[in-house]
């Protein structure tokens, strides 16, 4: 398994080490998402969000993987993919109005070729592949990278992407976040692979394990695939082994499934302190340097949330927007209905 | 109209207990009987319909399965065809969509291609509807697309005791049977419902309430909506009578036809989208086989042909509530 920072901060294989500036601009999406997280947690029983799915614990593994692409890549992140959303630019006033069941959360900002969250297991996987072969016809050097679960993989989609994206040799990053769980089913009842980035080889594309928790590490790697995708390498599969120390939801219990034997550990593996170890050590950052860039990503979501709640609450005939082009006659007629029951 | 057999012994139970218990009996009943899907075993379901199930009857005949809708059915009907009962859970009927191939190349049609010789006794699981403010596809309504697949049958209960019975009697059905469960009814209603096996056949429409000037038709998550609208037309002075489908397919036409020859007026409420519903087909029934008994035209109260909104501040647009169904009263009261 590939790493570059052991649990305790030290740094390994010096010259595959990201610049300083890379580094520090790592640890700072790694703080913003945990702080996204954080918040997230108070404003849920604050009834100020939604259900949403904490993914904090994993921001190496999706901070450090999707600062691997630029603007210009596709990006198809799932529900717990927040953290690589924001990395790539997704405002945290929009993903904080998805995760209010806002219709502003869906509207994706146009400099940006980020999907809203997907729900439904794995069914993105196969347009990722599409994506990125539309920008090789194109002509481009931009990628796609799309996330799964473990559990995840185990569909049929996944499996018909990596095939798909090997045969047509499409410029393609596919990210399997191991963490461990699919909520209530741990790895070893999902699948009797042990090592899921060994998938790959079942379709002739290379396949990494890196540590999830190494945010230097799932940069350095993502790179590369990123590289060799944007060089005509075509697809890679990177597993990021991770957990997910929190709940599957807010709104689930985690003590009917997992002990706490099953979370041991984690806690010291924590991917934001492993980096901070570090750069405090490196003397890449102080703690005074530190306090004003945790205040300034504090400062940055409470604008963005008082900015969400500055957005209109959807209007009854919104439920029809956005169907078709056109609305259908029939849709019309519904807009017509729905507009008549308001006035009534 | 409910269960044939005399009600000894009941307990007070809400619907997702009623589930539990008749999926509990049916393991104790029969050895082949095995329950299957995304999150059934350690932890009992999402909505623990499955609770206590795998630490009664062990990990071989309560299990999780790797997350594949495809693969959930396409083992079932495996599991199927060579003597088990499979059970299935697909965590919410918006994700049985991977799995539709499954479903609409085969479940529905094993026993027409083998001229009988093989059938599938399976039944398949799935919460379904809205009301409960989830996420984004966790609200479909997907039932016309199964009662449009030949060869498998759609249940949709309304009550813990119908829930029981009918789903005792899809488990013992030799045929697919779909089993959708109003996610809204999960947890909202409670009553005594009768301990130990009882069936509700499959196929036998409820009259809810009993009413001479208009026929509501309705099934699932929607009877309880109908009845409110129901009552508040009754203290209007209009009779209402409130039909429960129970089942899509098979379909108690009879029912449906007697009442509305009664009333003269039908109103057709589901929460499914508009354009193609089973509502569709209900109302073309009603209007190749008693329009002479019309005294104004059929008229659905529906969802929209948009995907089920999960925004929370305009869910309930979407979702058919007792103003509009009371609103469809009146317009066929007064055409
Ligand atoms: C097609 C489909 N089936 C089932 C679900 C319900 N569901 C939501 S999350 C989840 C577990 C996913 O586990 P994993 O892929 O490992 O990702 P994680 O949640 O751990 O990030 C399930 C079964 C769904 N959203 N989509």
């Amino acid at each position: 398994m590939f790493q570059l920072l052991t649990p305790e901060g030290t740094a390994t294989g010096a010259a595959e080490l990201p610049d300083p500036e890379t580094r520090l601009r790592l640890y700072r999406e790694m703080r913003r998402a945990r702080h996204f997280d954080d918040r997230g947690w108070v404003l849920y029983r604050q009834g100020r969000l939604g259900v949403f799915p904490p993914f904090g614990g994993m921001e190496a593994s999706q901070c450090g993987t999707a600062a691997a692409l630029t603007a210009d890549d596709w990006l198809f992140p799932t529900y717990r993919d927040t953290g690589a959303a924001l990395t790539l630019g997704l405002p945290i006033a929009r993903a904080l109005a998805y995760w209010r069941t806002s219709p502003h959360g869906w509207a994706m900002p146009e400099n940006l070729k980020v999907l809203p969250f997907y729900i439904p297991i794995a069914t993105q996987y196969p347009h990722a592949v599409g994506a990125a072969l539309a920008e090789k016809r194109k002509g481009t050097r931009n990628v796609a990278m799309a996330y799964i679960g473990d559990g995840g993989s185990s569909e049929g989609d996944f499996h018909e992407a990596l095939n798909f994206a090997g045969a047509l040799d499409a410029p393609c990053v596919f990210i399997l976040q191991n963490n461990g769980w699919a909520i209530s089913v741990p790895t070893r009842s999902q699948t009797r692979a042990t090592n899921l980035s060994r998938r790959a080889e079942g379709y002739g594309i290379p396949g990494v394990r890196v540590d999830g928790n190494d945010v230097l590490a799932t940069y350095h790697v993502t790179r590369e695939a990123v590289e060799r995708a944007r060089n005509g390498g075509g697809p890679t599969l990177i597993e990021t082994v991770t957990y997910r120390v929190k709940p599957h939801t807010v709104a689930d219990d985690p003590s009917r499934y997992r002990t706490e034997e099953d979370n041991a550990g984690w806690d010291a593996k924590d991917p934001v302190l492993r980096l901070r170890t570090h750069l405090l050590a490196e003397g890449l950052m102080t703690e005074a340097s530190e306090a004003a860039l945790l205040k300034e990503v504090a400062d940055e979501f409470e604008a963005a949330l008082q900015e969400a709640d500055g957005y209109p609450e959807p209007t009854p005939a919104e439920i029809l927007d956005h169907v078709f082009a056109e609305p259908t006659p029939q849709l019309a007629r519904q807009r017509a209905q729905i507009l008549a029951e308001e006035n009534a | 109209m409910t269960a044939a057999a005399p009600r000894t012994e009941t307990r007070t139970m809400t619907m997702v207990a009623a589930i539990n218990d008749a999926l509990d009996l049916a393991l104790a009943a029969d050895p082949t009987v095995h329950i299957f899907g995304e999150d059934v075993g350690v932890m009992g379901g999402v909505f623990r319909a499955t609770d206590g199930l795998q630490a009664r009857y062990g990990a071989e005949r309560v299990f999780d399965t790797p997350l594949a809708e495809a693969g959930i059915v396409g083992m079932g009907i495996g599991m199927g065809l060579a003597g088990l009962k499979p059970v299935a859970e697909i965590q919410f009927a918006g994700f049985l969509y991977p799995a539709l191939d499954q479903v609409l190349s085969h479940l529905g049609r094993y026993r027409h291609r083998t001229r009988s010789r093989y059938h599938l006794p399976m039944v398949v699981r799935a919460p379904y509807g809205g009301g409960v403010h989830t996420p984004e596809q966790h609200a479909d309504s997907p039932e016309a697309i199964l009662a449009h697949t030949p060869g498998v049958k759609v249940v949709i209960p309304s009550t813990p005791s119908d829930a029981k019975g009918l789903l005792l009697s899809a488990i013992n059905d030799p045929d697919p049977v779909f089993f959708f469960e109003a996610i809204k009814l999960y947890r909202s209603v409670k009553e005594d419902v009768q301990t130990g096996d009882y069936r509700i056949p499959l196929g036998k429409a409820r009259v809810v309430t009993e009413g001479n000037d208009v026929t509501v038709i309705c099934y699932g998550g929607m009877v309880e909506v109908a009845q409110k609208a129901a009552a508040a037309a009754q203290s209007a002075g209009i009779g209402v009578e409130v039909i429960d489908l129970r089942t899509l397919v098979p379909l108690d036409t009879e029912t449906i036809l007697e009442s509305v020859q009664k009333t003269g007026r039908a109103v057709v409420v589901t929460e499914a989208p508009r354009t193609g519903g089973f509502h569709s087909e209900i109302s073309a029934i009603i209007a190749e086989e008693a329009i002479e008994y019309l005294h104004a035209p059929v008229v659905r109260v529906t969802g929209f042909d948009a995907p089920y909104p999960p925004f929370t501040a305009i869910e309930d647009v979407y979702r058919p509530n007792a103003v509009r169904v009371a609103r469809a009263i009146r317009q066929v009261m007064e055409y």
